[in-house]
């Protein structure tokens, strides 16, 4: 789901970094936020709703909607949509609130 | 706990503009993004901006945001704060942050909230499953971050953004083939619109989407024609093959710490929600604390700088800086937004604004 060719924007090569999704292995690159990196593999449901359990995606993308909480190295509720994509890190798809 | 001068709240075009006349007449700013990089909704504007020279028109959002990070980023007088997000705004200006796993108090002599928008949402059967993206979000994710929204994308909106944001995605290769408006004429400048249309784009009014349809993620949008009160008409519903569908259907004001510091609040629907009262100034009913930007009233990016550019002026002013021919520079201003104002586009922040008491 990268984009290759733009007229307009230059999109260069960068550092890979790698994480985890569920335990699985994946990667993005320097400058990805969580959530684009996952987007970029085409992982859409970040999160199950609270109360219905209904798959939840991304929305806003500015840190404002809580859309894509996620659970990070442990941590329920991170923003993944604002949260810098760091090398090795554990991301997992949220239940609900999430317990701390 | 830490003091500063002047904080701003966002650093969006608004809250940069205010920055640049604040350090320029000597004060010590302090700017908070709850982002990892400044600029607002800059960073993912690709396109040239009309409007007025003196604001860049012309010049691409991206590199209107280089010009003006490039003016502060080394000042002397400039702290900034990323990934910082203000969780608290008190009366007596103390202001309440999150960084990280760090939470920590910050008292200020003037504060300015710039906090900006967030894109509203459109009630319909499974709007919350993965795949529906407000079209700013769609914007960031391919423009900063390189990475498509999906293959096929269903328009919902035909002002401005979602005019420009279509255009957007087929400059990344996505596919866009339909763009469906609920009122009976287009929103945004026809000069967007003829262009999208000529590209393919299937441009209809008087219609909207009835529902998503999809199990993990949007696999295809039932539409469905609208009568004039847009109201669904039954026996009108087709089908759209489609991964995303992407809303552009207005902005409201990020209002809520003007609100819970005890400022003067108004819902005035022209301005997008809930708005602050404020005055010519940019100063709202809580002493010191000024506002500017979209959270004052949803316009542009054009008339956010002028706002940022007054709101800094005239917080400069407030706190003793002596700065050469600031009553002409302000009173110039302030014609570079009605002049921003005029015409038929601008009627509906003209009457936003007499709502709020500001001519």
């Amino acid at each position: 789901m990268r984009i290759n060719k733009h007229p307009i924007l230059d999109f260069p090569e960068r550092k890979k970094v790698s994480f985890t999704f569920n335990g699985k292995k994946l990667f993005g690159y320097e400058g990805d936020t969580i959530a684009s990196a996952l987007h970029a593999q085409g992982i859409k449901h970040l999160s199950d709703s609270i109360h219905k359990k209904r798959p939840r995606g991304f929305y806003c993308a500015i840190g404002n909607c809580a859309s894509c909480n996620m659970i990070v190295d442990g941590v329920p509720n991170v923003r993944t949509c604002i949260t810098p994509l760091k090398e090795g890190v554990d991301v997992r798809k949220q239940d609900g609130k999430g317990r701390f | 706990m830490r003091r500063v001068e002047v904080a701003i709240i966002g650093s969006g075009p608004a809250g940069l503009a205010a920055a640049k006349p604040l350090l320029d007449a000597g004060a010590k700013v302090l700017m908070i993004d709850r982002s990892d990089m400044l600029g607002g909704q800059l960073t993912k504007q690709t396109h040239m901006f009309f409007g007025s020279e003196k604001q860049h028109a012309s010049k691409r959002g991206i590199d209107i945001l280089k010009l003006m990070v490039d003016e502060i980023q080394y000042h002397e007088n400039l702290t900034v704060l990323t990934e910082t997000t203000v969780v608290g705004l008190y009366q007596d200006r103390v202001i309440s942050c999150v960084k990280h796993d760090e939470y920590f108090k910050i008292q200020a002599d003037y504060i300015l909230v710039a906090s900006g928008a967030s894109e509203k949402s459109l009630p319909f059967e499974n709007n919350d499953l993965p795949g529906v993206y407000a079209a700013g979000a769609v914007q960031t994710l391919m423009n900063v971050y390189g990475v498509k929204p999906g293959e096929r994308v269903l328009m919902i909106g035909s002002g401005n953004i979602g005019l420009i944001v279509s255009y957007q995605l087929m400059q990344a290769g996505v596919e866009v083939p339909m763009l469906l408006e609920a009122a009976d004429t287009i929103g945004g400048y026809l000069v967007h619109a003829s262009k999208i249309r000529r590209l393919g784009v299937d441009i209809r009014t008087n219609m909207s989407v009835k529902r998503a349809i999809g199990k993990a993620s949007v696999e295809a949008a039932e539409i469905w024609r609208l009568d004039k009160h847009w109201q669904g008409i039954p026996g009108t519903e087709e089908i759209v093959p489609c991964d995303t569908i992407c809303l552009s259907v207005g902005l409201a004001p990020l209002t809520e710490l003007l609100q819970q510091a005890g400022a003067d609040i108004k819902y005035v629907r022209e301005l997008g929600g809930n708005v602050p009262i404020i005055n010519k100034k940019y100063q709202t009913s809580l002493e010191n604390v000024y506002t500017c930007g979209d959270v004052a009233g949803i316009e542009e990016a054009s008339s956010a700088m002028i706002s940022g550019e007054i709101a800094g002026l005239e917080i400069a002013r407030s706190a003793g800086y002596k700065i050469d021919n600031i009553d002409q520079h302000i009173s110039r201003l302030h014609d570079d937004l009605t002049n921003l104002r005029n015409g038929p586009h601008g009627e509906k922040i003209r009457i936003g604004l007499e709502k709020v008491g500001v001519k």
